[in-house]
């Protein structure tokens, strides 16, 4: 369900969210390489639920606990609070109702980390001001009639939604195209327009 | 569901079968029918099998679920690869309705190799030069363990159908014991397939503390109202022989070859898919060019299906079938536990892999779906992997490599987490 390419410059910023030795759930882990990357840095006890079926197959080939399942009507199924953290990493923007699937994450988890590319950047508004056509870029590789991507947000966007049902942000990472950390201190709107993706640290 | 079927599944081999020798004759329904010298092997197997056996006597009665005690019991198993020294690393293999303990050596009856070999033995997925494996006839079956076949000691004759009714949870005492009296506090994995799955199921369900990891293929929690029907449609059969005669063929000395045939080819129906069946047979015509225009077996099909018949007769005892359907009938999990089959689970330490294809009828995914869901609910370690083939229910005994691939990295990865292998 993951659908961002590799290399996922996300998932050190989200690894460096996880405190050591909690329980983590992993919605839309993909291949698995994120559980991974947090069972052997930070020794968690890891799930996942993936879409795809070659995803799941390959998790569990590597000896993850994934089940296959779909984010927005599987997620029904797990305990409240049975994780410390839920992650959604490039996944939201797949979701056919992304404001259930946030309040999902965060019943099931004490926390929800959050990782989305952001529409808000200025290369998406260059190509739909300028050109008059929809995105292509190398992080958003699809054609508007074939993408997985039904719901695009700008980190504004987000933040309202992150109001609306409730959640506390207490801590967000904007990355520019290399990856990198965009300033602290700067506000949502130098954010929105030069944040290629960002990641959210949310609590009920 | 059945031992030996990845040989059974060589379609090319039926292409050479005489029908007429195998055909279910309807003339033929009136003569009585004798024992064959493999069929008397095989009651041979029930009451002295080719197995070590494990001999509970009356200060070890079972307690069944029907609320009767079975006093003395014997269960018949096989085991391979060697125990360690603290004893962690035991594998027990459930087989399925008509399986047995011979998962990973050459059958006494039939002389095919193991039912499970491609995914048992040195260097395969289940590992026996690590593992200790274990796997034993299941509780009412024909190999050894006490069965309809059995003696009972009261009458000194077959118990037939005066032997209480088997359940899954049954089965799963009588292994319980048998671990128990190996000196097994916690098996390492329980893994098995169709009504093996089901005793993994009942395994990490009533006996959570002894199952470190537990791996259910092609399974459900519970027998669906169509697999009953299928199953009542195959009693009925083996009912209706007269040669059944009310049970007590063994002293009659007949077999209920027809009945038990006619059950054998309405399952084996249900553990292929249509497309299996359609690529593999179509309409193909058996050693003919044009239809007969008679009852004779002018399809593939009917000749592979008669064959599949008459050879089941040979390895397994009629009664036996009765009980085995009967324990798979009334499973059904979730009951046990109030309805909620996440309450089965409850506070459960053992790790879960369940694997469904896309093709299995009888077992489908959405079963083993509902067992991932009550997992996530007890809040469980639960992988769950849909496995694409289209060889219906029997693709979990045949090579599908992501299966191996499957289990290969969930045993590993469990392995690791009991200290077996180094992390």
């Amino acid at each position: 369900m993951s659908v961002n390419v590799h290399p996922r410059v996300d998932f050190a910023v989200i690894a460096s969210l996880v405190k050591p030795g909690s329980r983590v759930l992993d919605v839309g882990c993909g291949d698995g390489e994120l559980l991974e990357l947090l069972q052997n840095t930070k020794d968690v006890d890891g799930r996942g639920v993936e879409l795809s079926q070659k995803g799941v197959n390959e998790s569990v080939a590597r000896g993850l606990s994934v089940i296959q399942g779909d984010a927005d009507s599987d997620l029904k199924y797990y305990p409240d609070g049975g994780f410390d953290y839920v992650i959604l990493s490039q996944t939201l923007q797949a979701t056919r109702n992304p404001k259930n699937v946030l309040t999902e994450l965060l019943r099931i988890g004490e926390k929800a980390i959050v990782s989305f590319p952001n529409f808000g950047h200025w290369r998406v508004r260059t190509s739909l001001a300028i050109n008059g056509r929809m995105p292509v870029t190398k992080d958003l590789p699809y054609s508007w009639y074939d993408t997985p991507n039904i719901h695009f947000c700008t980190i504004n966007d987000f933040v309202d939604m992150t109001k609306e049902v409730g959640a506390v942000v207490e801590s967000a990472v904007a990355l520019n195209a290399l990856g990198e950390r965009l300033g602290f201190n700067m506000p949502w709107g130098f954010w929105n327009l030069f944040g290629q993706q960002a990641v959210f640290l949310l609590k009920r | 569901m059945e031992p030996g079927c990845r040989e059974q599944l060589d379609f090319a081999r039926t292409a050479t079968i005489p029908t007429r020798d195998h055909a279910l004759n309807c003339a033929n329904m009136t003569k009585i029918s004798r024992p064959t010298a493999k069929k008397a092997q095989q009651s041979q197997e029930a009451t002295n099998p080719h197995s070590p056996v494990m001999d509970f006597d009356a200060g070890k009665p079972l307690h069944l679920d029907s609320g009767v005690s079975l006093s003395p019991f014997r269960i018949a198993y096989q085991s391979y690869g060697e125990l360690n020294a603290d004893k962690s690393n035991a594998i027990l293999v459930c087989h399925a309705l008509t399986g047995d303990q011979h998962v990973a050596n050459v059958h006494p009856v039939t002389g095919k190799p193991g039912w499970w070999e491609l995914l048992i033995g040195p260097g395969k997925p289940i590992d026996t030069d690590r593992y200790f494996v274990l796997c034993s006839n299941v509780l009412g079956g024909c190999l050894g363990s006490t069965g309809p076949a059995s003696i009972n000691p009261e009458t000194g004759k077959a118990y037939a159908l005066d032997l209480p009714i088997i359940t899954i949870a049954d089965m799963v005492r009588a292994q319980a014991m048998l671990i128990e009296h190996l000196g097994i506090k916690q098996l390492f994995a329980v893994i098995g397939g169709s009504m093996g799955g089901m005793q993994v199921l009942e395994w990490a369900s009533s006996h959570s503390d002894k199952v470190f990891a537990a791996v259910a293929i092609a399974t459900g929690a519970r027998h669906s109202s169509q697999n009953i029907a299928f199953h009542e449609v195959g009693r009925q059969a083996v009912m209706a022989d007269p040669d059944w005669k009310e049970g007590r063929y063994l002293e009659a000395g007949t077999v209920p070859r027809k009945g038990l045939s006619v059950a054998r080819m309405a399952a084996h129906i249900t553990y292929l898919s249509e497309t299996a069946l359609h690529n593999k047979f179509g309409r193909n015509l058996q050693d003919r060019q044009k239809l007969t225009f008679g009852f004779d077996a002018d399809f593939q099909i009917e000749s592979y299906l008669r064959h599949q018949g008459t050879t089941f007769v040979e390895r397994f005892d009629p009664n036996s079938y009765l009980y085995m359907t009967r324990a798979m009938d009334y499973f059904d999990l979730a009951a046990e536990h109030g309805g909620r089959l996440a309450d089965a689970f409850a506070g459960s330490k053992t790790r879960f892999c369940i694997v469904s294809f896309t093709s299995d009828w009888l077992f489908p995914t959405s079963e083993s779906r509902m067992v991932a869901h009550a997992l996530n609910a007890a809040g469980a370690s639960v992988s769950f992997v849909e496995i694409e083939s289209d060889r219906g229910h029997d693709s979990f005994l045949l090579d599908e490599p992501e299966m191996f691939s499957t289990i290969t990295g969930f045993i590993r990865s469990a392995a690791r987490a009991k200290g077996l292998l180094p992390s």
